[in-house]
């Protein structure tokens, strides 16, 4: 059973076009979230719960990340939510304020939105290894937000969060 | 081991962050030569963690009670890449005196 959810995941890329928002106008973290929930939704990849759920959860739980170049957000939800991996990003015009991990009291400037769709818990360590490291190369970020079209950042990331 | 520093990392509800702040400190500590015990838990279990695991040092991705009496870092620049050295250094001060 594990074998087989494992080669699954394998197989499938995290990003695909239909998933990207290239440029995007939200309004405050809240709408950003809900814009990739969206497109989440519409490709089947989560339930019509998690937009919500996520929303809940970054009041507690804040994912805004300060990088050095561009700040970064990655809501997700809780797995309960979610039907099958993706990754949504929305490439952010003018930046948006989200709570800054681990600091309730602060907010992080995000241009990018990065939200996690994980069907299970250790899928979403990997995940996140791959990301932090995407994060900490530097100007990969940089590229990211000067993306012109979904299938750049879709390559971007193919490139950098491909697990095996 | 006597020499062993116990160190507990929390962080919101997934283990994620955790994981990859929980393998940070371990390279950390095995470049300067401390040998460490690395706990994870989610933020809503560190006061019984306290308890039972008695860390020297607390790293967190998401916010904990102040009143800990145990020094408590902020593992957020290990994910970000913004003040990790910085946190690095303090890190492991702590670790030598802990």
């Amino acid at each position: 059973m594990e074998a087989t959810a494992k080669q699954t995941d394998t197989r499938q890329r995290w990003v695909r076009k239909d998933l990207v928002i290239v440029p995007m106008r939200a309004e405050g973290a809240a709408d950003a979230i809900a814009q990739l929930g969206a497109r989440l939704q519409a490709g089947r990849f989560v339930k019509d719960s998690w937009t919500q759920a996520t929303i809940e959860r970054e009041k507690t739980f804040a994912t805004g990340l300060p990088t050095p170049e561009v700040g970064v957000a990655i809501p997700h939800a809780d797995v309960e939510h979610v039907l099958q991996q993706a990754v949504a990003v929305g490439v952010l015009e003018e930046p948006v304020e989200f709570g800054e991990m681990g600091s309730p009291d602060s907010t992080v400037p995000v241009r990018i939105v990065c939200a996690l769709a994980v069907t299970h818990s250790e899928l979403l360590v990997t995940l996140l290894q791959r990301l932090v490291e995407m994060f900490q190369s530097p100007g990969v970020l940089g590229q990211i937000a000067e993306a012109q079209s979904p299938a750049e950042i879709v390559g971007i990331l193919d490139h950098h969060i491909q697990i095996k | 081991m006597s020499g062993e520093k116990r160190v507990l990392i929390a962080c919101g509800t997934a283990i994620a962050t955790a994981t990859v702040v929980a393998q940070k400190v371990k390279e950390i500590a095995k470049e300067v030569g401390i040998p460490v015990r690395v706990v994870q838990c989610k933020a809503a279990e560190i006061r019984g963690q306290i308890i039972t695991f008695d860390p020297h040092v607390i790293v967190a991705t998401t916010p904990v009670p102040k009143d800990l009496g145990i020094p408590v870092f902020n593992g957020v620049p290990f994910l970000s890449g913004v003040g990790m050295d910085e946190l690095k250094a303090q890190l492991i001060e702590a670790l030598k005196k802990g």
